[in-house]
């Protein structure tokens, strides 16, 4: 049953290793889970989960896997009394209870009912009634392992009850994420780009066996400067106002991005709903504080990375019409579709990330223009996981 | 057999029962704690209670971004050797004077169970934990320069702490024990505010608690303050021996807690507003 419990976890996307595994089996041969259901719990968490993003999904997993074992409540209130008196621990030597852990929880079950059926009586101790601090698989502070544990207080407290709570649901990584968090991400853009290491100073074996040979055989060490990261960013950033609802979301993408010291470059502009002949500096889209759109073709060479961000929900036509431009007054000859593909030729490395989450596109109200530019540009939604997958993308050649 | 160890907290730490579980899980079988958890959650004291609560010697080997995993096995200082060549001094002969233990090999050295502290494993280079993958599981390591083997003749006890700046590799979480030190909730805060300020007057205590719990709430803040800075603050708070009846209402000494200006912009105006930013 407990192996069925393993490739449980790993269906349900806890990625378990078999060596994990073995070592949480040693852990209980040692005792190490107190024959306590909360106990088994923490050392489960503790051995297979090394994340706290995936505590979350590892309670739905304990707590669906191991529902059927949660204590009746229906319990007669002489059975509680009799159990909240006289708790005395026991101490086993270790292995005892490996033997013990075979037994079937159905079969466990069943014999609870069973049990608690026959038993007339109060019991403590021993090894077969329902009682207090008795190696029986069945009772209170029990020391068996695979037992059955009929309430009890504070750190009795049921491991369903505690995995039930889900109280690591906000670090799920499917959550969207803080600044930190982004800057975790945008931290695995340097992985991949530069193999560099981050020491300080290298030796310059060329230049110190010239200045040694100089000073006739004198040792004279000369370092060089160590090589740098590559990578270059242009960050693209709808500020329309269909994006007010995630401009926080940004705001936080933008500040990682630009406390990130270690891309080469970073250059930011803004643009409404579409791109068209102009970029904006600033993000309230000022009319002249722009470059040009060609500019930045002809400036920033084909190395940039870049990464658009916006909803890209739009009416069709700011799309598919020539003056689709929705701002009042702004006339585009290029079609918007045009002006984005014309980024993609440019910078082969580019990614779009919508803050609308990915279940959503072909719902939201611009699901077709969600489609549309889906098509130029591979697009992620705003959470840790697509940045990631985002990520993976921009650094592919 | 083996005496067994069992931690179960020192009188300046407060530990929760599931971090006490971990500490002993890993000690029982020999792995390295992990230990992750917000800043200033006490992941490095831990260490400190573990050795002061076990009486045992605490290694303490902190990484930088620059730290490389060799340094905390041994450094072979060649240049000195080389010097020394030169000008004729010492015995270069001798490679081994010129071999520095780093605090790994110290620590696998030492003939009493130590407990080693590597602390920020995360500030370091992204492919350092693996470079460490069979150190830390064998509890040895070859110097080919003296054709010495440094193997530990008692495990260390090894307590790694992340602030998660870096996803740490695969392999090398596999091999240890986890645990997240959760923020830990009003009631633990006394406890542990209690242990630092035994004396300290309860109405204040509330106020401040309530006080710093309120800001803690404020999710426009870039850096939320923490356990650390609930004692600093308190601290403060008591030296000046401040109005209780204040502290809610002007949060004084707020630079304390809250480390950046913009922080401190936000924290003002949403109690002005009596309501935080992030909702639209």
């Amino acid at each position: 049953m407990f192996l069925s419990f393993f490739y449980f976890l790993r269906s349900s996307g806890i990625d378990v290793s078999m060596d994990e595994w073995l070592t949480l089996m040693a852990a209980l041969k040692k005792g190490l889970a107190h024959s306590s259901f909360v106990g088994f719990y923490q050392l489960c968490r503790s051995i297979l989960v090394k994340s706290e993003a995936d505590f979350d999904r590892f309670d739905q997993s304990f707590y669906a896997y191991f529902k059927d074992v949660r204590t009746p409540e229906d319990l007669p209130e002489e059975f509680w009394s009799w159990l909240e008196e006289n708790i005395d621990p026991l101490e086993r030597e270790d292995g005892y209870f490996e033997n013990l852990l075979r037994k079937d929880l159905p079969e466990l079950l069943e014999t609870f009912r069973k049990r608690l059926e026959e038993q007339k009586e109060k019991h403590d101790g021993g090894s077969y009634w329902i009682g207090t601090g008795g190696t029986s698989t069945q009772g209170h502070s029990g020391y068996h392992l695979a037992g059955i544990r009929a309430g009890g207080k504070s750190r009795y407290r049921s491991a369903l009850q505690v995995a039930g709570e889900r109280n690591f649901k906000d670090f799920r990584e499917d959550q969207t994420m803080d600044i930190r968090q982004f800057q975790v991400a945008f931290r695995k853009l340097r992985q991949y780009s530069s193999r560099v290491d981050v020491r300080l100073t290298e030796l310059d074996i060329d230049g110190t066996i010239k200045e040694t040979s100089n000073q006739a055989g004198l040792l004279h060490l000369v370092y060089e400067k160590p090589r740098k990261n590559t990578v270059k960013i242009l960050l693209l950033i709808d500020s329309d106002g269909s994006m007010m609802p995630y401009s926080k979301l940004c705001n936080r993408l933008f500040q990682s991005v630009s406390q990130a010291n270690h891309f080469k470059d970073l250059k930011v502009f803004y643009f409404h709903n579409c791109i068209y002949e102009h970029l904006y500096r600033t993000p309230l889209c000022k009319r002249n504080d722009w470059v040009d759109t060609d500019w930045v073709f002809s400036n920033l060479g084909e190395d940039y990375k870049v990464v658009l961000v916006g909803d890209a929900t739009m009416a069709r036509s700011e799309l598919f019409m020539k003056g689709g431009n929705c701002i009042l007054g702004m006339y585009n000859e290029e079609l918007g579709i045009e002006w984005l593909k014309k980024i993609k030729r440019r910078y082969k490395n580019s990614i779009w990330l919508n803050p609308i989450s990915e279940k959503d596109w072909p719902r939201v109200y611009g699901s077709e223009t969600i489609e549309e530019i889906g098509k130029v540009f591979p697009m992620f939604e705003l959470t840790i996981e697509g940045l990631d997958k985002g990520i993976k993308k921009l650094l592919t050649k | 057999m083996i005496e067994k160890k069992i931690y179960q907290g020192s009188s300046d730490y407060v530990v929760t029962e599931e971090l006490m579980n971990a500490v002993n899980v890993a000690i029982a079988l020999e792995k390295p704690l992990l230990i992750k958890g917000e800043p200033g959650t006490g992941k490095t004291m831990l260490a400190e209670s573990i050795a002061k609560a076990l009486n045992l010697e605490l290694l303490v080997w902190s990484i930088k971004s620059t730290t490389k995993a060799q340094e905390g096995l041994y450094t072979y200082d060649t240049v000195q050797r080389l010097y020394d060549s030169q000008f004729g001094e010492g015995n270069v002969e001798d490679i081994k004077q010129y071999i520095k233990l780093g605090k790994l090999g110290e620590a696998f050295v030492s003939e009493k169970q130590p407990v080693l502290l590597i602390d920020e494993i995360d500030k370091a280079d992204l492919e350092f934990p693996n470079d460490l993958l069979w150190e830390l599981d064998k509890m040895e390591f070859y110097i080919p320069e003296t054709k010495e083997t440094i193997k530990a003749s008692v495990r260390p006890i090894v307590i790694i702490t992340s602030n998660a700046e870096k996803e740490l590799p695969d392999a090398f979480l596999r091999r240890c024990i986890f645990h997240y030190i959760e923020f830990p909730d009003p009631d633990k805060m006394e406890e542990i505010v209690r242990v630092h300020f035994g004396d300290v007057d309860q109405s204040l205590l509330e106020q401040a608690m309530e006080a710093f719990y309120h800001i803690r709430k404020m999710k426009d803040l870039q850096k939320l303050p923490s356990t650390s800075e609930l004692l600093d603050w308190l601290q403060a708070l008591m030296l000046a021996g401040i109005d209780v009846k204040k502290i809610g209402k002007e949060i004084p000494y707020v630079g304390v807690l809250l480390k950046k200006n913009q922080d401190i912009e936000v924290m003002y105006e949403v109690k002005e507003k009596g309501y935080s930013l992030r909702n639209w």
